[in-house]
């Protein structure tokens, strides 16, 4: 840890400080006036009111300076911080974050994609915002940042984690139904750990479950039998389910032909009880990545 | 049990020799509409409430405790809707601006009777309209309060109705402002010069001008919406070259300005409340009259500090969290007049001053958090948190709406002749005051470690604060329905309450307890200020 790096929590926390300091200050000054007058003042001791007073100039002009320093310092100070976050540090990192309903991806340079954040400890990052559907935001309270993820429009975030260690990160702009679940993590790792993880194979993972990931099918459908937005994947293949046809159930055992079909027409056949809210997939995935993921679901136990 | 028993003198409730429901709905005296407002109001707030205390139940603890996360979304989004938009918005000046304000003013009744009694009905139709959306087509829209676009336009709920529901009650609402601008300036009695005007009026004028200027742009935004899902404009739709930003600009530049709606009536109630229960005038009337036009001025020009992680330029930060801050020093000024108001007074801690006195305390850390969001730097870690959460609602619970309880004790008693008894009031007050505190400051804690507002799931380590939000959400409900109970009691079966029992100088306090249908029997001649309690004949 480097104490003398400027990171974001730095650039905020003291500003934090200051107006916390100032608005107890006022909160009890204000508090502690009124309970000296209504203890002092009450009827029992003071029957009667002994000053019919209406006003004072003084007192309201000092009244209205005294206020007017103060946020304007507190503007200033509150300003200032903000310009710190919105300038990017010059060795930064860049990353692209894609949100979608409701899951994250990242992607390096070098086309490596992510659905944690890793980042190497002591490196600036730059955190490019792609919304591939509605608003969303992009949250980590670790480093005090935040910005809304807008559907074609560009937008950054930059941080630098000065400790290794595991950050939470949330979507912060209301979303839907998976709103609350489209959280992942921020993977602070040593540089040279980083450089590894970031020039690493596939790890030997099945294609399949890279574009599951990719594409954000995992923020619905879980791979461990837990229903989410959407019916859980695993054991999907050859299960028997209820299914609304147009309006029509009918049940049906889940095959290939199925599944292609769901993938390009989420709505044709809605597994019952699930919200008609799965976007199609027709032209994001090929024909050969379609086959990839079935293959993928037919082994998922 | 025997009937009610009114008050063997005439009064605004049997004097016209008009009875039955159709003698209500079809009035156009401003106390009957009043009711009817108030009535509506406090239903919808009653609604409200048990859909708040829903959401804090199943956010007691982590993962489902009672709903699943579509219906928690519904529920939040309408809990906000109504809370806002059929109860705090048309409240004050619905309810209390209605019973009190021609009255204060030494009128007849309002300058557009009929005017009057046709915002009501607006009011009702647009609050059917939206219940209707919440049982038909795709079920409750689940967008939250604000709509957000693209979401809003592609969510299969049914926004299209809800939302033409929120257009109907705005034309409620600018019509009110009409009205109350109008017979502010035109039915004044004679010697009632704007010096000597009633804060609670001053404040009320204020509002109604951002009712007038504000509501139509809200209009707009909401119809644009509609023609977004309808038509498929495609206005906010970027895959169309729309800009989703455009929408945020349009709907905070109504709803911004909205919660001054929500706020300043209710500085206004505390302006009355607080010399008459220290039995000395106002200090600062000036100050505090100019600084309600003040925050209806220059609050109309802050709603981008809704806005700041938006992508928004960095420009437009700069510009919005300078006027931010300028809002702030008219609100300062306030509480300080208020606090030296108590100055060498006799002060007596009825229910009524109980609630104005908490206002200043619930309003002033609402306020100060507030600093914390209009600072450009803080903003950007708390905003879209619960620290939001509880900001907004120590300022528009804590503030506005203890002030409607407060205005609830302090006026109705004058409309129905009884009053309620005092021990439960406070014992109930108490308890609302307590249970609040736990409830709402520990969603500004929870939003200072990270949790962001409208999650229906959270992480482990929220868990503790939230089952305490939710702990304390109970207790402020016990409280609640003790005060309600008691009030309600003792307005129909309580002691009789004279004509002016509290002490108060402004016109209200000189008529018949109850008024009339008139008023006034003949038209008043106002030779003293609202706050000079020696010249109106106090002791």
């Amino acid at each position: 840890m480097d104490p003398n790096l400027l990171t974001t929590s730095r650039a905020v926390d003291p500003i934090f400080m200051i107006i916390f300091g100032v608005s107890l200050a006022l909160l009890f000054g204000i508090t502690a006036t009124m309970v000296v007058f209504v203890i002092r003042y009450r009827r029992s001791r003071s029957p009667e009111p002994t000053s019919q007073a209406d006003g004072n100039v003084w007192l309201e002009i000092v009244w209205i300076v005294l206020p007017t320093l103060l946020v304007m310092a507190m503007f200033y100070y509150g300003w200032s911080g903000y310009l710190s976050l919105r300038t990017i540090p010059k060795n930064a990192l860049p990353v692209t974050a894609t949100a979608r309903m409701w899951s994250w991806n990242f992607t390096y340079a070098n086309g490596k994609t992510s659905p944690k954040l890793y980042v190497p400890v002591g490196q600036p990052v730059v955190v490019n915002l792609v919304s591939e559907d509605v608003l969303h935001g992009f949250f980590i309270p670790a480093f005090r940042v935040k910005r809304d993820i807008v559907p074609g429009m560009k937008n950054h975030v930059w941080f630098v984690a000065d400790k290794a260690g595991s950050y939470d990160l949330f979507c912060s702009q209301f979303c839907g139904t998976g709103h609350s679940a489209m959280i992942t993590t921020v993977e602070a790792i040593p540089a040279a750990q980083f450089a590894a993880w970031l020039e690493g194979g596939k790890g030997g993972e099945p294609a399949g479950r890279e574009l599951l990931e990719k594409h954000g099918c995992l923020g619905c459908h879980s791979l461990d039998g837990t229903p989410k937005v959407g019916p859980s994947l695993k054991g999907i293949w050859g299960r028997r389910v209820t299914v609304v046809t147009g309006g029509v159930e009918r049940t049906i055992t889940v095959d290939g032909e199925y599944l292609r079909r769901s993938i390009r027409e989420p709505n044709a056949d809605l597994v019952k009880g699930f919200p008609p809210v799965m976007p199609s997939y027709a032209g994001r995935l090929t024909d050969a990545e379609v086959t990839a993921v079935v293959k993928f679901l037919e082994q998922l136990r | 049990m025997s009937m009610v028993e009114r008050p063997a003198t005439s009064s605004f409730w049997n004097d016209t020799g008009k009875t039955g429901i159709a003698a209500w709905i079809f009035s156009t005296d401003h106390k009957r509409i009043g009711l009817l407002y108030f009535y509506s109001v406090l239903g919808f707030f009653l609604v409200g409430v048990l859909l708040g205390l829903l959401l804090r139940i199943e956010l007691m603890a982590p993962g489902r405790t009672i709903m699943g996360p579509q219906t928690y979304n519904a529920l939040f989004t309408v809990h906000g809707v109504v809370m806002i938009f059929l109860f705090i918005i048309p409240g004050f000046p619905g309810a209390f601006g209605n019973l009190l304000m021609p009255i204060q003013i030494g009128a007849r009744d309002v300058a557009f009777p009929r005017l009057n009694l046709l915002s009501w009905w607006l009011y009702m139709i647009g609050a059917a309209t939206i219940l209707t959306a919440l049982f038909t087509g795709g079920g409750p829209p689940d967008t939250g309060w604000t709509f957000y676009v693209p979401f809003s336009a592609r969510t299969g709920t049914n926004v299209s109705l809800a939302v033409l529901g929120v257009f109907i009650v705005g034309f409620s609402s600018i019509l009110t402002g009409v009205n109350f601008v109008t017979t502010i300036h035109r039915l004044r009695a004679e010697g009632m010069t704007w010096g000597r005007l009633p804060l609670f009026v001053w404040s009320l004028y204020a509002t109604a001008w951002v009712q007038i200027l504000a509501t139509p742009i809200l209009g707009i935004t909401l119809v644009l919406i509609i023609a977004e899902r309808l038509l498929g404009t495609g206005l906010f739709d970027p895959g169309r070259g729309g800009d989703p930003l455009m929408y945020q600009h349009l709907f905070w530049i109504y709803s911004h300005p909205a919660v001054y709606i929500m706020i300043l009536p209710a500085m206004g109630v505390v302006t009355e409340i607080i010399p008459v229960f220290s039995r000395k005038p106002i200090f600062g009337y000036k100050m505090i009259a100019f600084s309600s036009l003040a925050i209806a001025a220059a609050g109309s020009l802050v709603w981008g500090h809704h806005m700041y992680t938006s992508g928004m330029s960095d420009n437009a930060v700069l510009v919005f969290s300078f006027l931010t801050f300028i809002v702030a020093i008219p609100s300062a000024i306030k509480v300080f007049n208020w606090v030296s108001t108590l100055y060498k007074g006799s002060i007596s801690l009825e229910a009524p001053m109980l609630f104005a006195l908490s206002f200043i305390l619930l309003f002033s850390i609402g306020g100060l958090a507030g600093l914390i969001l209009g600072a450009a730097a803080t903003d950007i870690h708390v905003h879209d948190t619960h620290f939001v959460v509880g900001h907004f609602h120590y300022v528009i619970f804590g503030g506005s709406g203890f002030a409607f309880l407060g205005a609830m004790h302090y006026w109705l008693p004058k409309f129905y002749g009884r009053r309620y008894a005092e021990k439960p009031a406070v014992v109930g007050w108490a308890m609302m005051f307590v249970g609040f505190n736990i409830l709402y400051f520990s969603m500004m804690v929870l939003g200072m470690k990270g949790m962001p507002r409208r999650y229906y799931d959270y992480l482990p380590e929220f868990a503790p604060l939230n089952l305490a939000s939710t702990i304390g959400s109970w207790i402020l409900a016990a409280g609640l329905v003790l005060l309600l109970v008691n009030l309600f009691r003792g307005l129909f079966r309580g002691e009789p309450f004279g004509n002016n029992p509290w002490g108060g100088a402004t016109l209200e306090w000189a008529i018949p307890t109850p008024p009339s249908t008139e008023n006034f029997e003949q038209d008043p001649v106002v030779t003293h200020g609202p706050y000079d309690f020696k010249r109106a004949g106090m002791p």
